[in-house]
């Protein structure tokens, strides 16, 4: 079996080599953020992310209606099951399952914020479907400011603190982009073309 | 497994000759290497980032069956399958036999350099699966039937014109794109197609965590999340080095390759993949799958060159190479170029067939001061020089010569006189311009470039005057 063949590939030349694994060095010292909220708005606008300022999640719908507005026609909207509840138009279909080639914009609620990079963790689940963040054309994302934390090794800590790895676990930093033709960076590759961010508290 | 036919002197002086090619690496040159200052230089503490990297590789290379093990215990009782292929060969074979399997028709890949590395795609097709690549990159190379040219700009080499013809010849009914914006808009159409049918996806793994049973992919353009979310089965191909112990091991490293490789702060999109889909999940692939490939990499380990397996592949070894931006990926034959295919060429697939890798470097070491996980890369290539030497593969004439030059270093007297001579009669032969415009058997220098000449006196005699003035 080439699982046993590996092991002892790897096994025999570890002898050989003779060396000492020095052992894992101790963590990396946080860096202390002197204004985590600004300095996660400075990053994902670098990100090329709009954002605004929300009272309460109340008024979700309505702004992320209006940013969409300014996309064009968002059709069928795709929007995480949390917040499938609150006062969405009644003429209007939301849909709380996986996106489809018909969708258009998805609005989506992070599980936290990372201060030092300007990023987004969205994580799979029941109530999250992954799809919401890669199809769309438009993503409006929802994060409450008491989910911000200061850097990566917050959210393994908060991660471990539910118990289980999800499944998919998503950092997103802005629009999907590449530099693949001479290098000129161009926004909106497979992933979505906008990123708005919906700062609630 | 070579991808070139001829050595790499004849493909450079081809490469050099190449005028699209040439315009496409004039692009290149200043912009990646410019990213990456003002990226790391935001970092008070990226060299302490970098030490640290080194040294958690190095810890997990000195055990790496442990995390090996604790890594495929995890991922199983995640519901995922590990499946370890010990050598290119057989890692096709695991992969083909999960398509099999799945009754696959359209299979979608996200980049992986251990796919090119193993060539999967030509197995892949002669079985006859559609395989498509939906990094844009790698997508343009697919139509062009070429290797990549770079490890993470895999279309690199390829002028906006020469993408808009390739599109027009392989997107029928569509009208011709020139700029940027319309060729990826062009790209985005139709793969999204290739997504929504494809039912197995295949990705990379940047990173493997042993705690949590993961696989990381960092990319940009969300193609390989598309990849491997909309797919019925996932599949992971990695090299048996990329398993990291902790998330927070993790985060060291995701905080200098984007900077390291592209100069971002970091990349677009960091996907955690943990087995296949849950229970109650509306969407992800229902098989998770890990091929994880030796193909020498244990063997690697045990001798001079386990350093190479800290490579994180972020490409900063080649921005910053003057013989890759000279001649571009292609010349070096196979699909790892600049340094760290220089030594990864030679050791995979024979160090007589690429005798000339290593030897191409000018050992400046740009390269080793910029690789993010510390590698010394100039010093690895002069001890695969010092390996081909002894195993006799220096050729006939350079070997006599350098003996000779050797015997001649240990004569004193005799080496100064020649010294003497030479340094003489190259300074009559400058003349008053003090360059040497032409000069017999030094051609190949003197048919682009004057050649500088010496002062007249050898340093020992200057030495040696400057040294009386003072007492
Ligand atoms: S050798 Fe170092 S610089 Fe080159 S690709 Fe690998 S990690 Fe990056």
């Amino acid at each position: 079996m080439s699982r046993e063949q590996v092991l002892v590939s790897i096994r025999f030349a570890l002898a050989n080599a003779g060396i000492c694994p020095p052992g894992l060095p101790a963590a990396r010292p946080t860096q202390a953020i002197a204004d985590p909220l600004a300095r996660f708005i400075e990053r994902a606008t670098l990100h090329a992310c709009s954002h605004e300022r929300l009272a309460s999640l109340a008024e979700v719908p309505a702004r992320a209606l209006a940013w969409l507005a300014t996309r064009g026609e968002p059709g069928a909207l795709s929007v995480a099951a949390p917040l499938v509840g609150l006062n969405w138009p009644a003429d209007l279909r939301v849909d709380t399952g996986a996106a489809s080639e018909a969708t258009v914009a998805a609005v989506s609620l992070a599980f936290a914020g990372i201060a030092e990079s300007g990023t987004l963790v969205m994580h799979s689940g029941p109530e999250s479907p992954i799809t919401h963040n890669f199809v769309p054309e438009f993503h409006v994302i929802v994060l409450h400011l008491e989910d911000l934390l200061p850097d990566q090794e917050a959210v393994w800590t908060k991660l471990r603190a539910t118990g289980a790895m999800p499944r998919a676990l998503n950092l997103i930093a802005g629009p999907s982009r590449t530099g693949d033709v001479e290098q000129t960076i161009q926004i909106g590759a497979h992933g979505p073309r906008a990123v708005h961010l919906l700062l609630v508290g | 497994m070579s991808t070139a036919t001829g050595n790499f002197e004849s493909r450079a002086a081809l490469a050099l000759k190449d005028a699209s090619l040439q315009k496409a690496l004039g692009n290149f040159k200043p912009l990646f290497v410019a990213k990456r200052a003002s990226a790391v230089a935001e970092l008070t503490d990226f060299e302490a980032l970098r030490e640290r990297a080194a040294q958690i590789k190095n810890a997990v290379l000195g055990e790496l069956d442990i995390w090996l093990e604790r890594y495929a215990e995890a991922v199983e009782a995640a519901g995922g399958k590990v499946h370890f292929a010990f050598d290119a060969e057989e890692a096709r074979e695991i992969i083909l036999r999960i398509c099999r399997e799945a009754g696959a028709k359209t299979i979608c890949k996200g980049k992986s350099m251990v796919s090119e590395e193993i060539a999967l795609n030509p197995a892949l097709e002669a079985a006859g699966y559609e395989v498509v690549e939906t990094d844009l990159g790698e997508y343009i190379i697919q139509l062009a039937q070429e290797p990549p040219s770079h490890i993470i700009a895999p279309a690199i080499h390829k002028t906006r014109e020469q993408v808009a013809d390739l599109f027009e010849a392989h997107h029928p009914g569509r009208p011709r794109e020139d700029s940027v914006a319309g060729l990826v808009n062009e790209a985005r159409h139709v793969l999204r197609e290739k997504f929504f049918k494809a039912d197995v996806g295949i990705t990379g793994g940047n990173f493997l965590i042993a705690e949590t049973g993961s696989s990381v992919i960092v990319t940009n353009e969300g193609n390989g999340d598309l990849s491997q979310t909309l797919a019925r089965v996932h599949i992971v191909t990695s090299g048996i080095e990329r398993v990291l112990p902790t998330l927070d091991d993790l985060s060291v490293f995701l905080r200098i390759l984007a900077r390291s490789a592209t100069g971002q702060d970091t990349e677009c999109y960091t996907t955690i993949s943990t087995g296949p889909c849950r229970a109650g999940d509306p969407d992800g692939p229902q098989e998770y799958h890990v091929v994880l490939v030796d193909n020498g990499r244990s063997k690697m380990l045990g001798g001079k060159f386990r350093d190479m397996l800290r490579c994180i592949r972020c490409g900063a070894c080649m921005n910053h190479c003057p013989v890759y931006s000279a001649v571009g990926g292609h010349a070096y034959g196979w699909v790892y170029p600049g340094p760290m295919g220089a030594i990864l060429t030679p050791l995979f697939n024979g160090m007589a067939e690429h005798y000339d890798l290593p030897n191409a470097c000018t050992l400046n070491g740009r390269c080793q001061s910029v690789c993010p996980v510390k590698i010394p890369l100039a010093e690895l290539i002069r001890t695969l020089r010092s390996e081909q030497v002894k195993a006799g593969l220096m050729p006939a004439r350079q070997r006599t010569l350098m003996a000779a030059w050797g015997w001649v270093a240990r004569q004193p007297g005799l080496y100064h006189a020649l010294e003497r001579f030479g340094s003489r009669l190259l300074r009559a032969r400058a003349g008053k311009a003090g360059r040497i415009a032409s000069m017999p058997g030094a051609a190949a220098w003197t048919g682009i470039r004057d050649l500088p000449a010496p002062s007249g006196a050898t340093f020992l005699e200057q030495w040696q005057q400057q040294r009386g003035g003072e007492q």
